[in-house]
This record gives structure tokens, sequence and C-alpha cells, in this order.
């Protein structure tokens, strides 16, 4: 059984005790996305600005527990100023990142636990992820160890992922 | 079948003094650990443990009788359907239903006991414009089937409130059940543990012509049930809330009532006669349970019954709420205003189902914690979001007892509890 320091890292708590990019942004001009887990009713509030080809600003609001909301918080963190290709490689990465088997995990030294997490896409490699590229990110890395956890990592991910095509929809309808 | 087992047959006769701890031995999963620690089950509200005694009669059937039922002219095929129809009886007597065998329709579970209902009884007998009553608290079995009514219908849905202590607001009933075709009310909050007042609501409904549909699925498991005292006319619950098998439920309908409604799904056992021009349904029950019916589990569900009453619904009764009390009172002494326990303050005015809060922990987060130290609660909306949101909550966690729980299962709840405040500060 896997113990909980494996799924709440001290940076984790730490975003969650004190997360970044916190509120709403304006609505318009800011793209408003919202995001459910039915699961257990947690609910995200994505706002982003996109110019340029930039995601210029992102806040975070809605409630939820301390892997949804510390992921919602490095989420931020990471995404704010990049541009938007780079963010979408980011947010495909942090779910193969989530989708992975546990014991392909570079870090994963134990094995046998027995758990396979619930896949979005095919298993990868392990040498596919580059963990590194995701930085403090990589610290959400041991959800995977527990299931029904990794919606809550994903959710303000996959919010973004709907936040940036609505953007890119409205910019192509605009234009 | 094994009998019940140790010597508590009767013993708890008297209130309060129920000591259920010997029948922990029927239930082979509570001598699993989990993680190296003996698992502490705590969410029996979610889905209740079996006995050795229902795991062994379905298993007997299976190796012995299996056969489809109302069909075969042999001899095993004749026994299967014996004893299906046996469970029945059974199950109805329960329940104290007056003609228990043609009052007791089986479903999948509670959920689809409801929506039976909804399809046959409400779309025979509702209009545009008609209203129906529900409560906030309700699980969402009891709510989705009537939004889904009432958008195919245009019927509207009035709502009795629910005040700070957890309890339904009746101040208003006469005038919300007034002109009202149906009011749905759970007996039982499988978030706050209120028991409503049932007959209260039913005897007003009644007076302003309304049908009473009841959500049996917490209280049925938990508390002697006699259809009769709680003055409804349609009860569902499932079967593995109360030891038995998933995969089965119950209808109870007044007879009445029942062989004046259309049939529910279509296909075989509901009918009499198929022609190429139409077809004559079966008889109730039968009419509404087409196809192979949950046979093992029927049996299964049967064996529960026995189980249960060879305990007593009153002792049951008596030794959850003596652990109700225990649990509140250890709960708030340890943790002062760390804690907060929704639902009714007095442990007689509710079922075993604690849901709190703790500190600001987010439920998942303490559930992930209290799984840690083999402690198993529910955490999330519990399929009731209408009353988190009247709470003005997201979600809650949520302990629930069963029969085979003690106060060592609180202990362990509080000393896991105390974990959660040191992990999250």
């Amino acid at each position: 059984m896997p113990g909980l320091e494996d799924l709440y890292r001290e940076i984790i708590l730490d975003h969650y005790r004190s997360p970044r990019n916190r509120g709403e942004l304006e609505s318009p001009p800011a793209q408003r996305v919202e995001g459910f887990n039915p699961l257990c009713g947690d609910e995200i509030v994505v706002t982003l600005d996109v110019h340029d080809g930039l995601v210029s600003d992102i806040k975070i609001a809605g409630t939820g527990c301390s892997i949804s909301q510390s992921s919602a918080s490095l989420m931020s963190a990471a995404v704010k100023g990049k541009p938007v290709d780079e963010v979408r490689g980011l947010i495909h990465t942090f779910k193969e990142m989530m989708s992975i088997h546990e014991s392909t995990l570079p870090s994963a030294v134990e094995k046998g636990t027995g758990g396979s997490a619930v896949a979005d896409v095919e298993p990868l490699e392990p040498e596919a992820i580059d963990i590194e590229a995701l930085g403090e990110l990589a610290a959400l890395q041991g959800v995977v160890k527990f299931p029904v956890r990794i919606k809550c990592a994903t959710l303000s991910w996959n919010t973004l992922a709907q936040g940036l095509d609505e953007a890119e929809a409205s910019t192509e309808a605009s234009a | 079948m094994a009998p019940v087992s140790s010597d508590v047959r009767g013993r708890g006769a008297e209130p309060g003094s129920a000591d259920l701890s010997l029948l922990r031995k029927d239930f082979p999963l509570l001598a699993h650990e989990v993680g190296g620690r003996p698992i502490v089950y705590l969410d029996s509200a979610a889905s209740a443990q079996r006995p050795v005694q229902v795991l062994d009669a379905m298993r007997e059937y299976d190796e012995t009788t299996h056969a489809n039922v109302h069909r075969g002219v042999y001899a095993i095929a004749e026994e299967a359907t014996r004893r299906f129809e046996a469970a029945r009886t059974k199950v109805g007597r329960f329940i104290g239903a007056s003609v228990p065998d043609r009052e007791i329709v089986f479903t999948k579970n509670a959920t689809e006991a409801l929506n039976l209902v909804a399809h046959a009884w409400a779309r025979t007998n509702l209009q545009p414009g008609d209203a129906i009553v529900l409560t906030e608290m309700e699980h969402h079995a009891n709510i989705v089937p009537w939004h889904m009514l009432a958008v195919e219908r245009g019927i509207t849905i009035r709502w009795i409130p629910i005040d700070d202590d957890g309890k339904l607001v009746l101040d208003d009933l006469d005038r919300l059940v007034d002109g009202a075709k149906l009011v749905g009310i759970t007996c039982m909050s499988n978030v706050l543990g209120t028991l409503t007042p049932i007959r209260t609501v039913a005897d007003a409904a009644h007076a302003a012509g309304a049908v009473v549909v009841a959500d049996g699925a917490q209280s049925v498991p938990h508390l002697p049930t006699d259809v009769a005292a709680l003055g409804v006319d349609f009860l569902a619950f499932s079967s593995h809330k109360m030891l038995g098998p998933t995969g089965i439920g119950v209808l109870w309908g007044r007879e009445k009532l029942l062989a004046a409604m259309p049939p529910f799904l279509g296909g075989g056992e509901m009918i009499l006669d198929v022609r190429k021009d139409g077809f004559t349904p079966n008889d109730i029950p039968w009419r509404f349970e087409a196809g192979t019916p949950p046979i093992t589990e029927a049996i299964g569900l049967g064996a529960a019954v026995d189980y249960l009453e060879a305990v007593g619904m009153d002792a049951v009764r008596a030794h959850e709420l003596s652990l109700t009390r225990y649990a509140m009172d250890t709960l708030n002494r340890r943790f002062g205003d760390d804690i907060r326990i929704f639902g009714p303050a007095d442990p007689a005015g509710r079922g075993g189902v604690l849901s709190f809060a703790y500190r600001e922990v987010h439920p998942h987060d303490i559930s992930q914690v209290l799984d840690q130290y083999g402690v198993c609660v529910r955490a999330g909306h519990h399929c009731a979001k209408p009353l988190m949101r009247c709470l003005g909550v997201k979600a809650t966690a949520r302990a629930s007892f069963g029969l085979y729980n003690d106060e060592s299962d609180v202990d362990a709840l509080a000393e896991a509890l105390d974990q959660v405040g040191a992990f999250f500060g």
C-alpha cells in the first residue's frame, strides 16, 4: 500500500495552503470555463486571457480537495505567460503522466501493488514522458498510485483544455 | 442455513442493552486486513457486508437447484420457482405487507423501484400542470426520475424544506401538498441520518388526495418496518444495504395501486399472451418483472431477511442507536469545534449515519488519510446535491454503522481523525 507521503508531497500541500493565481478574471473579455467532478462534487472555474498566441493571464476559482486545488494552482503557475502551443503540449504531457501504469514510473521502486491507473490514453514507455519537463508538476506523479484521485488532479487540466478550445473557436468566429 | 452465530437471538429486546458484537464473526470480509490493519468498515449506508449465511444460501441454491423460474416443468425448475416466490413472500412479511405474494416487486435496486413508480404509476396518472412534492433531503434516486418526468410531462415539483437541525419543516405542509398528486419522501436521510415524520406527511398527503412514495433504502435495513404503520402507498428499498447481495431491490406497493398500473419494461415473464396485434400483460407482481429475474439474488435477500429477523430489528435499532450516541459523544468531546456533525443533535432522531466536516479539510483528503488506517468512510455528495447546497457544502465525509460495528470502530475512527489533523495541520 503506497504511503500518504507519495500522494501529499510538500509542494502539493504548499500550493493547497497558498494557492497561486486565485480568483476570476473579468469575463468577458476573459474566457470562463467551469469543470465538475461528479464523483465528489468538486468544481473549478478557470478564467484565462489568450492574446497573440499566449495565455497572458489565468485565474482559478472553485472548491476542491488538496489534490485538485494544488494541481490547479501548479497548473496556473506553469502556463501563465506561455504560448498556447506550449500549454497544449504541457496538458498532453501531464495527462500522459496521469495515465501511465504506476510500475512504469521512473520513481516507482516498489512494484506489485497491483493497482492500474484509469487510462485515457495507451500506457507509454517511461522514457516517452519527459517528467523533467514538467518541473514542479512532477510532484503530482504520486497521484497515479491512488487511481481514484487521478480525476482530482486532471480536473483543472481538462477544464483548461476546454477553455483553450473555446478561446480559439471564439477567435475564429470573430475573425 | 447456518443459524445466526452466537447466542444473541432476542437479547436486544431491551432497548439499549443489545450486544451484537458476537455477530461480527459471521461476516468474512470484516476479518480481512487492509494494508496490514484490520478493516474498520464504516460505510454500510453505501453497501452493507454480507454474513456467511447469505453467501452460503446463494451458493447452495446455485449448486443444487438453479434453473430459470416460471418456465420449466422439471423438478429443479419447480423448486427454483418455489424458492424464488418464497423469498418474495418472506420479504413482504418482513415489512408487514398485507398481501406479500402480490405486493412485492423485485427490481434491480431501490433506484429502479422508484423509476418504476415514475414510469408506470405517474405516466398514467399525472397530467401537464400537475404538482408533486419532494423533500430537500432526497437521494438523487427520488429526484431525478421526477425531474425527467417534469421535462416530459410538464409537471411541477414543490419542495419540503429542512431546518438547521436537518429536520423537515412541516409548518407549510398542508399548503405544499394541497392539490399535489404525489409526495416522494425518504424515511431516513442517507446523509443526515434524519428519521422523517413519515406518518404525518403521509396523512397530510392522503388528505390532499396524493399518493405517497417512500424511499426506504436507508430505513428498512436498520429499523423495524411496517408499511401499514408508515401509511405510505409505495416503499422502495435495496437488498445490498440490508446484508443481501447487489443486483436486487424491492418495490412494495398497495395491491390496488399495482393492479391498476400498466407494465414497466416489456419482455418475457410480464405477459399472459402475445399476438401479432398486441399483448396481454401478466398479473401483479410479475407484470413488472420483464425478463429473467435475479433469482440467486432473491434467494440471498431471503436469507438476509432470515438473518435480520433472527437478530431482531428492535435489537438492530437499539444497538445502532447506542453506537450512534457513543460516536456523537466521542467525536464531539474529542474534537470540539474542529468537527461539525450534520443532522439532528439528538441521536434518537436519526439512524446510524454521521456526516461530518473536520476543520477545513476536504472530505476526499479526510477519507484518504483514514484509509491509511483501514477506516472506510464515504466522501462526497452522497447523491444528494440539492441537500449539499442547503447545507452550504460541496461534500461531506460520512461514517455509517451496521449491526456488526461496535465502539472499537468508533475509537478507530477518532484515532485516525487525529492523524488527519496532524497531517493537514
